[in-house]
């Protein structure tokens, strides 16, 4: 699971969850990726992104290299820093693990790449 | 015109995706023909420019037809939902039998997960949702509402011709344009077990929705 794709994962779906968000990540196994490079997108996704979230969860994986803690200033025009998003956000992916609910602790295992959301009709 | 793959290399790349081994009738599980997916594909990216570069969702994505068909199509990322464990676990196998990583997958229920951060993040939503049957009709509805939610842009979808009136009228008020792109005849293999025939055809129309 790349963390372009953790960023937008919640769980709030569970009952009685208010907000489910970020999850907590506890990966066993990270690997990475090669991805065609395409800075119009990256320069797309950055606004979306909930950047504190990236950034902790590529802290968190040890991932997180020299990325800036904020998202910098004409970001469209640094080629560099927009590669290092890319890196983070598409070619960095958890293989296995957990994703963990921040109110409830439940879990959600990440098996071979794929989070496993779902939950017991008792959960809903 | 938007640049695009060639039509008869990218039939070529679906024909090798591998089959559901044991179709849940429940679930509606066929793969979209290769043929009839690699027409929709193209032209979503040809005549659109919705594909390439994009950020784009396939929801109930079994063994992967459109998600992997979209991915050799150069889409930035694209995110396939399923709710089936077996299913998955193919369409990871043809994931890496065609060598891409522009792919993620999620397993959840589409009508139960509601993953609330992800709408209107994604620029394209495409899929071949479950039609219904007795159990759960209007479940291709229930599909599309969600897509329109995921979906800053355009949703593209399979619904059958027998309900078109339905879905424009339902398209109307939700307050999307919806268009009907191509009249198709899907021959539906028969996993179903209470189809005496060995395939039957169903009239289906292949829509292009988009929020304005
Ligand atoms: C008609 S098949 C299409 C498969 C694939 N997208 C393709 O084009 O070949 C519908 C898929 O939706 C999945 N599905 C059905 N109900 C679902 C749900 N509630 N949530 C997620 N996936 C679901 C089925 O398991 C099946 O893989």
């Amino acid at each position: 699971m790349k963390l372009l794709t953790h960023n937008m994962l919640t769980s709030k779906c569970i009952k009685g969850v208010s907000v489910g968000y970020p999850l907590k990540i506890n990966a066993s196994d990270v690997k990475e990726t090669e991805i065609d490079f395409n800075p119009e997108f990256v320069s797309k996704m950055i606004p979306k992104l909930d950047w504190p979230v990236l950034y902790e969860a590529a802290d968190s994986l040890g991932k997180v290299g020299d990325l800036p803690k904020n998202i910098i200033e004409n970001f469209e025009n640094d080629e560099d820093f927009l590669k290092k998003v890319h890196h983070i956000m598409l070619e960095v992916e958890i293989v296995n693990g957990n994703l963990i609910c921040p109110e409830t602790g439940r879990k959600f295992p990440i098996n071979n790449g794929i989070p496993n959301m779902l939950l017991n009709e008792d959960e809903i | 015109m938007f640049p695009c793959l060639k039509l008869r290399l990218l039939e070529e790349r679906l024909q090798c995706i591998s089959d559901f081994q044991k179709p849940k009738i429940l679930l509606e599980q066929y793969v979209t023909p290769s043929h009839l997916g690699s027409h929709m594909l193209y032209t979503i990216q040809s005549q659109y420019g919705d594909i390439s570069g994009k950020l784009v969702a396939d929801l109930g994505s079994g063994c992967g037809a459109l998600t992997i068909g979209a991915a050799v199509l150069d889409a930035s990322l694209v995110v396939g939902f399923e709710i089936d464990e077996d299913a998955i676990k193919i369409c990871q196998e043809n994931v890496i039998e065609h060598e891409i990583s522009n792919i993620d997958l999620v397993q959840c229920d589409v009508l139960k997960y509601a993953p609330s951060r992800f709408n209107d993040c994604f620029d394209t939503v495409l899929m071949n949702p479950p039609f219904g049957t007795k159990h759960n009709a209007g479940v291709d509805m229930k599909f599309l509402e969600i897509a329109l939610n995921l979906s800053h842009n355009s949703v593209y979808s399979l619904h059958k011709t027998s309900t078109r009136k339905f879905i424009l009228k339902r398209a109307e008020s939700l307050g999307v344009k919806a268009e009907v792109l191509a009249e198709l005849v899907y021959d539906l293999p028969t996993t179903y077990k209470f189809h005496k025939k060995k395939s039957v055809d169903i009239e289906v129309d292949f829509y292009r929705f988009t929020k304005q």
